[in-house]
């Protein structure tokens, strides 16, 4: 077998599965040899998690954080990809803006806690502003650069029909930088994901952050750290993959490279 | 220096009339002329090869008829109206890369169509999608279809529109020899059909050769006309017939290119 070869259809989930395996084997026999009374092994973790799902307490966790990102990326994709289109249609707009975007990009959002706080003061609106602010920047970004990638030859066939510069935005530009759009969407709600965990942990007292955490401070239980740990894991995959089906629609699917 | 192309093919009205079109592209405080004072007549239902070498500036003097460009000086008019920019009743036709992606065939074929009501629209997209032979692709999007596929396709789009112009700007040039052949075939057989006045900017002697009433043969740049010839053989044209080799060696040398490989 070299890196050419497909790998046949077994193969596709036998390794993966050995390796988990391995993974949580190693992982229990290391936690008893060690001897810790601190750190718990992959059953202590499977038992706290079914505690927290007994209590009923996951799920109003997992609630919270999903709601809070859903206001913090919905508010972010609201703004950002009709300023990221604007900055791109106008070129000149965006030489205005693009330094201040440029600057503002590398400021990771944890950076802005104290100042949500000090804004919105503790609860959920601090912790919505630092996920939109996570998630705002790369939508404007992609959708900015996606508008001016747009192949001059569509914008005048567009123009050539007739098309208003309303409709030659709504029909072609949109569309045409939409698989682009799609991606900074993907990385934006990525973005927001990891955000909502670190803002959960200083800023309210529900989700899985704020379960992280507590399940630290209150009675140090690292089961119930590492279950939180995998359900924040488990929920991004899920987000992501939520994604990766959009990528599949068939009116973006020209815009992005597949296998088949 | 004048070059002069106003002789158009007998018994035709005039359609279009370049008058002193020159064209001088400014980049980083440097001048390239790339259009020299051209002239040219086009003849209503005429089928119009621009004929020159690769990067000659043919290219820019269909988009500067079609109004995508303006000219540094000079004037074109078209039905007597100078042109002031691009026009639904003269559509431009670029490589298959042209049709839009994110559409499906009838989508791009109904794309020009948004005047019309949606039993109109839906009529003559069935109409052009038969008449390019695209029946059972109807929902396809470009991605699943072959490259001469997708060339028809954006015939289709901009036929659908009923222009009375169409501006193709070496519309095969990304095709394979016998793709090409066939939508050569494929393009005169709808031309005699819907008699739209064609403008062809290819640079392919044999192409031109095969589809033009005339040939407009342009030098390197800055272009000008170097010469016109009539191609005065009936379709469908015997390209081994004496006449068509007599011709085609005719601009072989006007291009200067010796006939051997």
């Amino acid at each position: 077998m070299n890196s050419l070869s497909q790998p046949a259809k077994w193969e596709k989930y036998v390794w993966p599965g050995m390796l988990s395996v391995l993974f949580l084997l190693t992982w229990h026999y290391t936690v008893r040899w060690t001897q810790s009374t601190i750190f718990p092994s992959p059953l202590d973790v499977q038992k706290g998690m079914a505690e927290l799902v007994h209590k009923g307490l996951l799920w109003n966790d997992i609630a919270d954080s999903l709601k809070r990102v859903g206001a913090g990326f919905g508010l972010a994709a609201l703004l950002g990809i009709p300023a990221g289109l604007a900055l791109g249609w106008y070129p000149a707009a965006s030489q205005v803006v693009n330094p201040v975007i440029q600057l503002m990009r590398p400021i990771s959002p944890i950076a802005w806690i104290p100042l949500s706080i000090l804004f919105f003061g503790v609860g959920d609106e601090a912790a919505v502003f630092l996920i939109f602010l996570g998630a705002f920047f790369p939508i404007v970004v992609s959708s900015m650069n996606g508008v001016r990638n747009v192949p001059s030859m569509y914008r005048r066939a567009g123009r050539n029909f007739g098309l208003s510069p309303g409709a030659l935005l709504a029909k072609v530009v949109f569309p045409a930088a939409l698989p682009q759009i799609i991606v900074g969407l993907r990385i934006a709600l990525g973005i927001a994901w990891l955000v909502v965990v670190a803002a959960e942990m200083i800023a309210v007292d529900s989700g899985l952050g704020y379960l992280v955490i507590d399940s630290r401070n209150s009675g140090k239980r690292y089961d119930l750290v590492i279950a939180a740990m995998i359900m924040i894991g488990v929920i991004g995959l899920g987000l992501d993959m939520i994604f990766r089906r959009l990528e599949k629609v068939k009116s973006v699917r020209w815009g992005f490279r597949h296998d088949n | 220096m004048s070059s002069t192309a106003t002789a158009v093919t007998q018994g035709l009205k005039t359609k279009l009339r370049a008058q002193g079109i020159t064209m001088v592209f400014k980049r980083d405080g440097k001048e390239t002329p790339v259009l020299e004072n051209v002239n040219l007549e086009v003849g209503e239902g005429e089928f119009l090869c621009l004929l020159g070498p690769s990067g000659c500036g043919k290219s820019t003097m269909l988009n500067t008829i079609a109004g995508f460009l303006k000219p540094t000086s000079g004037v074109v008019t078209i039905d007597g109206e100078a042109v002031r920019g691009p026009d639904p009743r003269r559509i431009f036709v670029f490589q298959e890369r042209g049709v839009f992606p994110w559409l499906t065939v009838e989508g791009n074929i109904g794309f020009g169509l948004f005047k019309l009501s949606k039993e109109e629209r839906e009529q003559r997209i069935a109409y052009y999608i038969k008449l390019v032979g695209l029946q059972g692709f109807e929902k396809a999007y470009p991605q699943e279809l072959s490259g001469g596929m997708k060339q028809r396709l954006e015939v289709a789009r901009a036929l659908a529109v009923n222009p009375d112009m169409l501006f193709l700007d070496e519309p095969f040039g990304a095709l394979d020899s016998i793709t090409r052949l066939i939508m050569r075939g494929e393009l005169l057989r709808i031309w005699e059909k819907e008699r739209k006045t064609i403008i062809f900017v290819t640079h392919d002697i044999e192409e031109a050769v095969q589809l033009a009433d005339r040939v407009v043969v342009m030098s390197a740049r800055p272009a000008r006309i170097q010469g016109i010839v009539p191609i005065d053989i009936a379709h469908p044209r015997d390209i081994s017939s004496p006449r068509y080799l007599e011709l085609r060696d005719g601009i072989f040398e006007q291009i200067g290119l010796a006939h051997k490989v």
